[in-house]
């Protein structure tokens, strides 16, 4: 958990690219030590509120400061404490695996016995020892999401920027990242992670912070959510005219919503109240679910689909 | 709390803030280059050959002495000074534009303490570095064909450095607004190629009328270069307007050097505004 210490601050913070606003005058707080979740659909403006962080765009306007320093004056700085692992597939093809974390870590000053030290540690680490001397041609996608990873803690930074770290990882490859991100939380590494995965941000990420068409439209804790916006428990069943009357006198303060030939019921009342009805009534195709963010996500940032 | 509002200065001109992390970008060429060197040293070997043999001795045997030497003395100055412009060019064209467009690798660096000024002029450097090394090829090739009559030609891989430099830094601008790779076809037709023969390479510049002559000197910067390597590497110049050897090599120095600082400072902040917006 986060100390009270304020690591990343950023007031009215916003991006403009011609007349388009992709970061609208946003404010928020990272404290020491947290993991903080930006979640949003597609062009809501999370990378580049995470671009910005590590001055790879420059803000149209606000402030934004890492470990008290400006974005705006003090980019080698900062650039010196954070570690990047950018959406976008950037390794260096013209090298081997390793020599892609040696040289980058020559960016950083990093000396040469010290950096190859590091490379070797976190290659074991990601378990990408036997791709030592492969090019990068020859690595899966994993495999170079891994390597991004693994690249971005060369510097060992107090501050780590993932933007969809596990995006295109199977579920072996996306369990060791978390286990990473766990590792670097005890260290007190501050993270700020991106994901379009709601487990993913439900498990890691002290805080959530929703994004919607550049502004913050939500804040708090992943389970304070749920219960705010969504309570305890979904019914899901296949939809039934004839049924909906009889849901509704059961479950009077429940939100009702359709999608398609299903339905969902949510309620905030304690687990087992479904269980209940169900064994008065017969359904078809039945599922009872705890609430989890991703019926947040959807609630709040809405159904419809989003083109770049 | 909007008063604290900064609104960053576009600044959009600037004499770029550079530190010796330029050299890290250079390293990072130079570590590239140096695991496919055998592939990048053919070429540039094998050219300057068949241009010799090509020109120097089958179509030299038709041509009478120029400035009092045979015809293939008078090409091989000429021959350094094509490898420095064509070492740094293309590789501040094509090479840069890869980096930037296919393979990321600046956006890579720029998440490091590294800035994009410094990643631009590292660029540069690492175009000046490739001429250099592709005009002492040459001028190996020529001093094994007995060609070079100066001392001075020591003096060859500094000014293909600093010309490498000054055809680095103009490249650089093509590259910072190329929308596509296939753009560099427009410089390298109208712009490398005339060059190439226009530039006092292949026939005496003093054979065309003073406007063109002046032309050449005042807009086609391998006509400077070949200038100067034809006085470090043949220990005379032609007397392009009539002037003599000590007014050429000043005034083709002070063009370069002028130039340089000239497209250095303009490429780096097209390239940064390309880069960041």
């Amino acid at each position: 958990m986060g100390s009270q210490e304020v690591l990343i601050e950023a007031q009215q913070l916003t991006k403009k690219f011609d007349d388009f606003t992709a970061v609208d005058h946003i404010d928020f707080k990272v404290y020491k030590g947290e993991c903080v979740g930006f979640l949003g659909p597609n062009g809501a403006g999370k990378t580049t509120t995470v671009r910005m962080m590590y001055c790879f765009l420059p803000p149209t306007s606000g402030e934004l400061t890492l470990a008290g320093l400006s974005v705006n004056k003090q980019c080698r700085e900062i650039k010196s404490i954070v570690g990047v692992a950018p959406q976008e597939e950037n390794l260096d093809p013209d090298f081997t695996v390793t020599k892609n974390l040696t040289v980058y870590a020559r960016y950083f000053d990093i000396p040469k016995d010290e950096a190859l030290k590091r490379a070797n540690e976190q290659l074991k680490f990601f378990q990408l020892e036997e791709k030592r001397e492969v090019p990068i041609a020859a690595l899966s996608t994993g495999m170079k999401r891994r390597l991004i990873f693994a690249r971005a803690l060369l510097n060992q930074p107090q501050i780590l920027l993932l933007d969809e770290p596990t995006t295109g990882l199977d579920p072996q490859a996306r369990h060791l990242a978390w286990d990473e991100v766990r590792n670097l939380k005890k260290q007190q590494v501050t993270i700020i992670l991106t994901t379009h995965y709601m487990d993913e941000a439900a498990v890691l990420c002290d805080r959530i912070l929703i994004m919607d068409r550049g502004k913050i439209i939500e804040e708090g804790k992943p389970a304070e959510l749920v219960r705010k916006h969504i309570g305890e428990e979904v019914l899901e069943v296949d939809y039934d005219e004839k049924l909906l009357p009889t849901l509704k006198e059961a479950f009077p303060d429940a939100r009702f919503e359709r999608l398609g030939d299903r339905m969902q019921i949510f309620t905030d009342k304690p687990h087992g109240v479904f269980e209940g009805f169900l064994k008065e009534h017969s359904m078809q195709n039945v599922t009872i679910r705890t609430a989890n963010l991703e019926d947040v996500f959807l609630k709040l940032t809405g159904r419809g689909l989003r083109e770049e | 709390m909007t008063s604290t509002n900064i609104r960053r200065s576009p600044a959009r001109f600037s004499i770029p803030k550079l530190t010796y992390r330029v050299w890290k970008v250079w390293h990072r060429n130079f570590d590239v280059f140096m695991k496919t060197i055998k592939v990048n040293f053919l070429p540039s070997l094998l050219e300057p050959i068949l241009y010799l043999l090509a020109f120097g001795y089958g179509l030299g045997g038709f041509i009478q002495n120029i400035g009092g030497q045979p015809y293939i003395n008078f090409i091989a100055p000429a021959l350094v000074a094509i490898a420095v412009m064509n070492g740094a060019f293309f590789e501040c064209t094509f090479g840069s534009f890869v980096r930037m467009y296919y393979q990321k690798t600046f956006d890579a660096i720029v998440a490091t303490p590294v800035s994009v000024e410094e990643v631009v002029a590292g660029e540069l450097l690492w175009g000046a570095t490739r001429a250099t090394i592709n005009a002492t090829i040459v001028l190996i090739v020529i001093a094994v064909f007995r060609l070079i009559t100066s001392p001075l030609f020591l003096l060859v891989p500094l000014i293909a450095f600093f010309g490498g430099l000054m055809f680095a830094s103009i490249a650089m601008c093509f590259t910072a607004l190329a929308p596509d790779i296939d753009f560099f076809n427009y410089p390298s037709f109208l712009f490398v190629t005339p060059m190439l023969f226009l530039s006092g390479t292949f026939f005496p510049l003093t054979s065309l009328p003073s406007a063109a002559q002046a032309t050449a000197m005042a807009v086609l910067p391998l006509t400077h270069i070949v200038n100067i390597a034809r006085g470090v590497v043949a220990g005379h110049t032609e007397a392009i307007l009539g002037l003599n050897p000590q007014m050429l090599l000043p005034i083709s120095i002070a063009w370069i050097v002028l130039v340089t600082i000239f497209f250095f400072i303009v490429s780096i902040n097209l390239m940064k505004k390309r880069l960041t917006g």
